[in-house]
């Protein structure tokens, strides 16, 4: 996974609460075995819907997107990071995510940050006027309008992000820990 | 000194941790896998790309459930028939490859065992109470039903269990759902989740691992159980648990892979020991009064849009919160009701009875009582019976259950995830009106543009005889 320290873009002012992770793929797509191209897929029914966001060419390759209350909810289908990803989106900002989502979100790459709901709707109106700053470092959301809000995340996936680290290959070098705990319980 | 008093959950974390992170995030020992076609084939691919290895294939069980067609699987002579759609059988054979590569114990498609993944897990004793069990579905929650601390993860979970039998998790938030009273006349275990979920919301419970507590869970079945933890998810929590008791030990003795003999006598003595501590802390409690619960149906395209059947679809101007109410008359539309007009008027042409909610021998019994000496309504379109498992169906056709169905109109099919997800052949129509014994009502979830009102067997069953929103109390006498 690569390291991502900062964000900078357009932000898709989707705005939308309970957005489930079977309106961002839905299950038709799910019966391939790669996980790669999946974001011509994404908001496949959302795009139906005339004078949508993600068909305004403003937001063509834009890096962020930005929803209402428990985004990610229902199932647990990675796909729906996969979708994003290939979207190019990188990071999230919501209220509030479900809690696979937001595991399945940073274990691609993608940051799932969570802000206040006034300072959410804030952004979705800034959304349409300019770009978007997500630094992680700093764990700061600006704007060139002076917006800036700080957010909290937790300190083990912000680090993981930051230095975009191989999950499996860490808790292999625990690798003792796991065969004395086997042998402990007898499992 | 007296130890400190723990939560069940506490107690199946406690003897899990491996090591902890210096943030206070903790390595797991996962004791069950159960893996399906769809969540897995990228997780191998992981595998097969670093050159890993399955730590613990003893420990996992592959099982092949949401792909599925639920028609016919073998011709006379007992060969399975092959599977029409290439992508569908693609993944299916990619599953069976890479169980074969890896040695990891499956259900074969056309095995009487085989069946929905959260149907086959309790069913074979698979699921034990006390351990830690995971599976890339989010409706794993089901198994918490005994005493399971079970959870959905995404692919990239299933691989590192799959390479390490482990999971880094943050501590959970703990939350206490009790349910004290009976449950009225015609009133059932879905009726309580989905009346919990209206209450608490989609997001009520995330962060927390809730914990079903009181005298209406001790009073119900394991079936029961399964209903409520399965759609914990639903509400937000990615695990609900029940603490293990004399039923949850009476459902799995016996089973296939359950202890035996003085292993048995072991096991349950250490059950026991796993219920909550007197004085044990929840950081957030929610009571319910089981008499408030009257048969629920939702009306919108969030499980939280729920309302009892004798009530109106809701005017979006009745809720609070401008975002809630932009949702309800989005959620109106695409469902074609209007405002205030009558549940109980609402007209269905579609009955789908099955899914890893309620496709158990319980819920195909209260279906069937309902049904019995009754014809589906001439404006039903289909009407599906899916069992969720070939054990499920061979104990349903052994009580004549499926000629109950049958007799009615209904299709009685093999065991898979069916109309739930829209995955299958089995999908409801553009615009046509769903009642359905599944988990969500989300847009096009059971195929595009599909209307999916969520309700209990009992109540889809009312729904296929009368050809609309039924109250089940008005069909039969108590």
């Amino acid at each position: 996974m690569k390291a991502l320290k900062r964000i900078h873009g357009r932000a898709i002012p989707f705005g939308r609460r309970n957005v489930d992770t079977d309106l961002i793929i839905a299950a038709s797509h799910l019966k391939t075995v790669r996980r790669a191209g999946l974001g011509r897929h994404a908001f496949a029914a959302a795009r139906a819907e005339r004078g949508n966001v993600f068909d305004d060419p403003a937001f063509a390759g834009a890096p962020i997107l930005i929803a209402g209350e428990n985004f990610g909810c229902g199932s647990s289908r990675e796909h729906a990071a996969w979708a994003l990803a290939d979207m190019g989106i990188e990071a999230v900002i919501a209220p509030s995510f479900s809690d696979i989502f937001a595991g399945n979100a940073f274990r691609n790459g993608i940051a799932a940050i969570v802000l206040p709901r006034h300072a959410v709707d804030r952004l979705l109106d800034a959304a349409w006027r300019c770009p978007l700053t997500v630094d992680l470092e700093e764990m700061i959301v600006s704007s060139p309008l002076g917006h800036r809000f700080v957010f909290a995340m937790d300190p083990f996936r912000r680090r993981c992000l930051l230095e975009g680290c191989d999950e499996i290959a860490l808790t292999l070098s625990h690798e003792e820990a796991i065969r004395a705990y086997e042998e402990r319980t007898g499992t | 000194m007296s130890p400190v008093p723990r939560t069940l959950y506490e107690k199946i974390w406690d003897a899990h941790v491996v090591t902890r992170g210096e943030d206070g995030t903790c390595l797991l020992y996962v004791d069950r896998h159960l893996v399906h076609e769809v969540t897995s084939p990228q997780a191998f691919e992981g595998l097969r790309a670093a050159g890993r290895r399955v730590r613990r294939p003893d420990l996992t069980l592959a099982v092949a459930d949401h792909n599925l067609p639920t028609t016919r699987r073998v011709d006379e002579k007992g060969r399975r028939l092959p599977i029409d759609d290439p992508e569908s059988a693609g993944q299916l054979a990619a599953l069976e490859a890479n169980v074969a590569e890896f040695g990891i114990p499956s259900i074969e498609a056309i095995a009487p065992e085989q069946g929905i993944v959260h149907v086959v897990g309790p069913e074979q004793g698979f699921t034990l109470p006390g351990t830690i069990l995971v599976c890339g579905d989010s409706h794993t929650a089901a198994h918490g039903a005994l005493g399971a601390l079970a959870f959905g993860i995404g692919t990239s979970e299933v691989e590192h269990v799959l390479a390490t039998q482990t999971l880094w998790m943050p501590r959970s938030r703990t939350m206490e759902v009790r349910v004290d009273g009976r449950l009225g006349f015609g009133v059932s275990a879905k009726d309580l989740i989905l009346f919990l979920i209206g209450r608490i919301g989609t997001a009520g419970g995330t962060g927390h691992v809730v914990e079903y507590r009181g005298d209406t869970f001790a009073d119900m079945s394991v079936e029961g159980r399964l209903t409520v933890a399965n759609m914990t998810i639903e509400a937000g929590a990615r695990s609900g648990l029940f603490a293990p008791d004399e039923a949850t030990f009476a459902y799995l003795k016996g089973r296939p892979m359950a202890p035996r003999g003085e292993a048995w006598d072991r096991a349950v003595a250490g059950w026991r020991g796993l219920a909550t501590d007197e004085g044990a802390h929840f950081d957030r409690s929610v009571r319910i009064d089981a008499s408030e619960v009257a048969p629920t149906v939702t009306w919108g395209t969030s499980p939280e849009d729920v309302a009892p059947i004798t009530g109106k679809v809701p005017e979006p101007d009745s809720f609070a919160d401008p975002a809630r109410r932009a949702a309800a008359r989005k959620a109106l539309d695409y469902m074609g009701l209007v405002p205030g007009q009558r549940l109980q008027d609402v007209a269905v042409e579609h009955i789908f009875i099955g899914s890893c909610t309620n496709s158990r021998i319980e819920d195909l019994r209260a279906a069937a009582e309902i049904v019995r000496g009754r014809r589906i309504d001439a404006r039903i379109k289909q009407a599906l019976v899916v069992p969720g498992s070939g054990l499920v169906k061979r104990q349903a056709e052994a009580e004549g259950l499926d000629r109950i169905f049958t007799e009615a109109g209904f299709d009685w099919r093999e065991p898979g995830c069916s109309a739930c997800l829209g995955m299958n052949p089995d999908k409801v129509p553009p615009q046509g009106r769903c009642a359905s014994t599944s988990n969500r009502n989300f847009v096009g979830r059971q195929g595009p543009g599909a209307r999916t009102h969520l309700v209990s067997p009992a109540m889809a069953a009312a729904a296929a005889v009368t050809g609309r929103l039924a109250d089940v109390r008005e069909l039969v006498k108590p």
